[in-house]
């Protein structure tokens, strides 16, 4: 009998449901909502924590996550955690955003939630591409990346230069943390983790406004296998997104 | 004794939907309707609630749907052009089935239009506004105490049915000043077991319009008609004013509903046997009440701030049983009593 002696090392955490993640095979959602759970079982705020799903791939998140969750329109989850924090003050509010959600139609709205310092914590997934709507050109497409509507590459000339959300959020005063991370490597989902800790704990001091973008793949959308996203994560993405922290405030300060 | 105060339309409104028990509002400047962010500025942070200009009437209307999905009394008020910002929202608002309420103190349109009254966005406003089958309840008030009054009421309203109601104005009765009685009558509170409050010993609780899984839209939508149709048993309000022996019935509301009354008043000293019907839920719409007259009047005479748009819904309740005519004016003008009056006189036979 060894069964005395084993030692659990994962348990699922109690913040996820039993529901199979409907995501495809090697995408990134599946993993950073992994992190989210865990750290909400940690901070044992699992009875007080809201969180607001995205229009995207991850609209149906609240099948997943076990709290209470709100839809939002297309680009408008600032908006409603906005309205959500307003409201009650007393529960830890999240909002989840892909890149065409926060960067192209919700770009309002985010700017102006970190400006006013909204005391609730973002997570941006940066995955270069609309993945619900079958791949098209996001804001944050590379340079001559090919997709649903841009078949020949992003050409800069007429249709721009991927926007780099972190650091135009790190231009306002308000936000307390603002970092970029990736989730493909190890150590990289670790320090992922660490920083969606932070942020949750941020706002549980009162601190205001975080913002954690993720790098996170899409092997869909970029025709590649998980495995080469993942590769294509440090390999091509970083050296344009570069992962670090731009603001970090520090625990203990007010507001 | 209740106190007698002198107030604008738009002030009037605030004052009410604070004394309704709003925890929250959020809006946007835009002119007629500034004085009522303005009031809501000022007072909502003193009574310890909360008060967010915000970016834009789209980021305003969403911030409404996440407070009042956290179960609290959330408000937004704009005008025409804000108003079509709040469609989408509002679409997901009657998806959602979340208790609001919105105020639209209309101006002329289409487009940019102009800041004088109108009554423009009367299909906006009944026919659903946004995508999908859906309503909200639309009260016109014709005066700054009902400006108040139905703003008060409008919350208790939203709550009991799960549903936004949306206050139809427009920009006389919000710049207009008149004494009111202040509303001393506490808010009716509901209990709300499916805000998001944190899913502490029950089941988590979800906001959410979209259903993908095959056919539970379909009955989404059967559940929300059917809401819908208690809504119309329930709540369909009206004003008869001298309808008892009316052969010329005028049929307006809001800023032509008064216009109409004072016509009505001079058509009887004149010897013409006038009454109006003010319909003042808009939807759901007084069709029975507009109905049950039919068989006394002779004419009926529509007068509206528009080309003709609630003259529609008198159209469809007549169903062709008695002549329907429409007078209006568009783009910020207001009819005059002069014009309305020399109408009914073309009407009844009696043109000077
Ligand atoms: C107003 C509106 N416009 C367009 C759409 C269609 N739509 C659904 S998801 C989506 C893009 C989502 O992409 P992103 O935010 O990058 O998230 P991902 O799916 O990649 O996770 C779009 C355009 C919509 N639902 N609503």
């Amino acid at each position: 009998m060894t069964t005395t002696t084993e030692k659990p090392v994962f348990t699922r955490p109690q913040t996820l449901t039993d529901r199979p993640m409907a995501y495809c095979p090697g995408c990134g959602h599946g993993i950073v909502q992994t992190l989210m759970a865990g750290i909400i079982d940690e901070l044992g705020i699992r009875e007080k924590t809201v969180g607001v799903a995205p229009v995207g791939c991850a609209v149906e998140t609240y099948n997943y996550f076990n709290i209470d969750m709100s839809e939002a329109a297309h680009g408008r989850v600032p908006a409603v955690a906005t309205g959500i924090k307003r409201a009650r003050p007393d529960l830890v509010v999240f909002g989840y955003q892909g890149d065409g959600d926060l960067a192209s139609i919700g770009l309002a709205e985010i700017m102006h939630a970190a400006n006013r310092g909204e005391n609730y914590t973002t997570i941006f997934i940066n995955n270069t591409v609309y993945g619900m709507t079958g791949g098209q050109m996001a804001p944050t497409t590379l340079a001559h990346q090919k997709t649903q509507t841009t078949p020949l590459g992003r050409d800069p000339e007429t249709t721009g230069h991927p926007m780099r959300m972190s650091e135009i959020i790190a231009t306002l005063d308000s936000p307390c943390l603002v970092a970029r991370c990736a989730a493909d490597t190890i150590p990289n989902i670790r320090k992922t983790r660490a920083l969606l800790l932070k942020a949750f704990q941020y706002q549980l001091a009162g601190q205001g406004f975080s913002f954690i973008e993720i790098l996170c793949t899409c092997p869909t959308h970029w025709h590649l296998s998980p495995k080469d996203s993942m590769d294509y994560i440090g390999r091509v993405l970083t050296p344009i997104f570069p992962c670090k922290t731009f603001r970090d405030r520090g625990a203990g300060h007010e507001g | 004794m209740s106190k007698r105060v002198l107030m604008n339309g738009n002030e009037a409104v605030a004052e009410g939907a604070i004394r309704g028990g709003c925890d929250c509002y959020f809006g946007y400047p835009i002119t007629p309707q500034n004085e009522l962010t303005a009031y809501m500025a000022m007072h909502m942070p003193r009574h310890g609630r909360v008060f967010v200009q915000a970016e834009s009437e789209v980021a305003a209307i969403n911030m409404v749907y996440g407070a009042a999905g956290a179960g609290v009394r959330a408000m937004t008020s704009s005008s025409s052009p804000g108003v079509s910002l709040k469609q989408e929202g509002l679409s997901y608002i009657a998806g959602a089935e979340l208790p609001m309420v919105i105020v639209n103190v209309q101006r002329g349109g289409p487009g940019l239009g102009n800041i004088d009254p109108s009554q423009g966005d009367y299909f906006q406003a009944v026919k659903g506004g946004g995508h999908g089958d859906y309503r909200l309840i639309v009260l016109a008030p014709d005066s700054v105490q009902e400006m108040h009054d139905f703003t008060a009421d409008a919350f208790d309203l939203a709550d009991r049915y799960r549903n936004p109601v949306m206050i139809l104005a427009d920009g006389r009765l919000g710049q207009m000043m008149e004494p009111l009685i202040l509303r001393t009558r506490e808010p009716e509170r509901v209990e709300k077991p499916w805000a998001l409050t944190g899913a502490r010993g029950r089941e988590k609780n979800i906001i959410r319009s979209y259903f993908s899984v095959d056919g539970v839209l379909e009955k989404r939508n059967e559940a929300l008609q059917t809401k819908y149709r208690r809504i119309a048993d329930a709540e369909t309000r009206v004003d008869p004013y001298l309808m008892d022996d009316a052969e010329l019935m005028l049929v307006a509301y809001g800023t032509c509903a008064r216009l109409a009354k004072a016509v009505a008043r001079d058509c009887r000293a004149a010897g013409i046997r006038a009454g109006v019907l003010r319909p003042v839920s808009l939807w759901p719409y007084p069709t029975e009440a507009l109905r049950s007259y039919l068989d006394r009047v002779k004419n009926i005479l529509v007068v509206e701030m528009s080309a003709g748009q609630m003259v529609e819904d008198v159209r469809l309740a007549v169903e062709g049983a008695v002549p329907v005519h429409f007078h209006g004016r568009m783009g910020g003008g207001v009819p005059t009593t002069a014009d309305i009056r020399a109408k009914a006189d073309e009407i009844t036979g009696r043109a000077r």
